[in-house]
């Protein structure tokens, strides 16, 4: 963030680092590019000769696909690469891996890894946009900031209002990016799931606490309930999927409790009848397919805000005034 | 664009009035339907933000004039410009809004507050190319200030100004500027 009149600054590691006013900058940015997935031809032609590297080290489909679309609709080319099958099996480093792809002259690399922290790794030693598309349970900026976009669809201004993020918020990148934005944007933030899967401390965060999913659904304006990840289960944080959904699972009947409609959003993919039931999956106060359409918005005022150029060629063309 | 910088002296001369804009308006309204020979097949485009102002008082004219309604929307070239580079700290892109009855086979007029490089043309064209495949585009500017880089011409043009590099010609409308008018602004560049 060393050039304040850029956006975002060179890259987009996590919410953590962004202030409020650029959280809204990309939210503000991500509407009119809403409009263009609309369109008969789903095609703008911002980042037209530009080259983005999609370095997947970690199975993705939908974040990956999501990105894609964002990518080929600003007239991107685009290059996708997975550990599977590249010379990352052959035991490559990320640098080296990044290295070389810099050296075939790229623009922009997006990347999902395992490890916590190889997004900030890998964008302070390229001199490419880099953006982070979930690094271990670090960050998943671009879901966090689709979650903010849907809630501020159906919530208005977030200050003030009740978010309640379900389920394993240990291990998740998407919780952790979801608070950070949150709270930066004035939202109140509770955290529900069993004790094993809450990190130690979490209250200092300014974030409320809630044991029992009945006292979060009577709590909250929304609810973002997170995929139990089934490996969680040999680490023993979980007894059995069926516990799971009897303590934490929401369901339509502890829904109709609540004295308002709780937006229900998940980032997907779901586990129906864990986390969720599926007629709450599917019901009316459901927003997880509006999440997916917002995602790709998202990520294009994402990827145009970074490709965005120098402050100084900005002063130029504004003393030399609008017009043409 | 609010510049601001407070070393800068800048002196602003009124060309155009509310009533001389008004007139040269309901000119330029007459002067599509005359192009056009009626008003059939008419779709009227502003450019953001001024332009959109503008179509917005043609339109009201024609209506009023041929007692016809006359489809009309927005276009925002903001993601069809050719610097990107200058994206400045707050890139305001707005929503391209077309009429129902689409482009295809319409009579498109493109109308902007002021002509000036060219470039804006440019991209209000190309963006058009990818909504659909007019039978003809008309393009309609209130000032010609000269200056062009790209070989583009206004087909109907409300006034024709010299203004020389450093001066900003600025269209001001109500709905933006809370007054109707075009003024002449010069900044003297060196520090007082």
């Amino acid at each position: 963030m060393s050039e304040p009149a850029r956006p975002l600054g060179k890259d987009l590691v996590g919410l953590e680092d962004l202030s409020a006013d650029q959280i809204r900058t990309i939210l503000d940015t991500a509407e009119p590019f809403k409009e263009i997935s609309e369109r008969r031809i789903k095609k703008v032609p911002v980042l037209r000769g530009q080259t983005i590297v999609n370095l997947f080290m970690e199975p993705s489909t939908r974040t990956r696909i999501s990105f894609e679309f964002a990518e080929k609709r600003l007239s991107a080319d685009t290059v996708n690469i997975s550990s599977t099958g590249s010379s990352v099996q052959k035991g490559e480093t990320l640098v080296d891996t990044a290295r070389n792809l810099e050296a075939m002259k790229i623009d922009m690399v997006v990347i999902r890894h395992w490890a916590s922290g190889a997004a900030r790794f890998l964008a302070e030693r390229i001199p490419s946009n880099v953006v982070n598309a979930g690094d271990g349970s670090h960050e998943h900026p671009t879901q966090a900031l689709l979650d903010l976009l849907t809630l501020r669809d159906h919530l208005g201004d977030l200050a003030g209002r009740r978010v309640c993020v379900v389920g394993d918020i240990l291990h998740s990148r998407v919780a952790r990016s979801n608070i950070w934005g949150l709270l930066k944007l004035g939202a109140e933030v509770g955290v529900c799931g069993p004790r094993t899967l809450l990190p130690r401390g979490i209250e200092s965060f300014g974030v409320e606490v809630f044991n029992r999913i009945e006292e979060a659904i009577e709590w909250a304006d929304a609810l973002n309930i997170l995929r139990l990840q089934l490996e969680r289960m040999k680490g023993g944080f979980v007894p059995s999927l069926r516990e799971y959904n009897r303590v934490y699972g929401v369901s339509t009947a502890r829904l109709e409790k609540a004295p308002r409609d709780v937006l229900i959003l998940h980032p997907g993919p779901m586990n129906r009848g864990v986390e969720i039931d599926s007629d709450v999956a599917d019901g009316p106060q459901s927003v997880i397919l509006k999440q997916v359409t917002n995602g790709v918005a998202v990520r294009m005022a994402v990827l145009y805000l970074l490709a965005g150029g120098s402050p100084e060629r900005a002063e130029a063309a504004k003393r030399r005034g609008m017009g043409g | 664009m609010s510049d601001d910088e407070p070393a800068t002296l800048e002196q602003r001369v009124t060309l155009m009035d509310p009533e001389a804009v008004t007139r040269v308006l309901a000119r330029m309204s007459r002067e599509i339907v005359e192009r056009n020979e009626g008003t059939a097949d008419l779709v009227l485009l502003g450019i953001r933000r001024r332009g959109v102002e503008l179509a917005e008082r043609i339109q009201a004219v024609m209506e009023a004039e041929e007692g016809v309604a006359i489809p009309s929307g927005a276009l925002d070239i903001t993601l069809y410009r050719d610097d990107l580079g200058t994206v400045g700290p707050r890139p305001v892109i707005g929503e391209s809004t077309l009429p129902l009855e689409g482009i295809d086979d319409r009579t498109v007029v493109v109308i902007d507050d002021v002509l000036y490089t060219g470039r804006t043309a440019r991209a209000a064209m190309n963006e058009l190319m990818d909504w659909g495949r007019p039978s003809r585009i008309f393009f309609c500017v209130l000032v010609d200030r000269g200056g062009r880089e790209l070989p583009i011409q206004p087909d109907i043009v409300g006034r024709v100004v010299s203004a020389l590099p450093d001066q900003v010609v600025e269209v001001l409308v109500p709905e933006e500027d809370g007054r109707l008018a075009v003024e002449l602004i010069t900044r003297a560049t060196e520090t007082p």
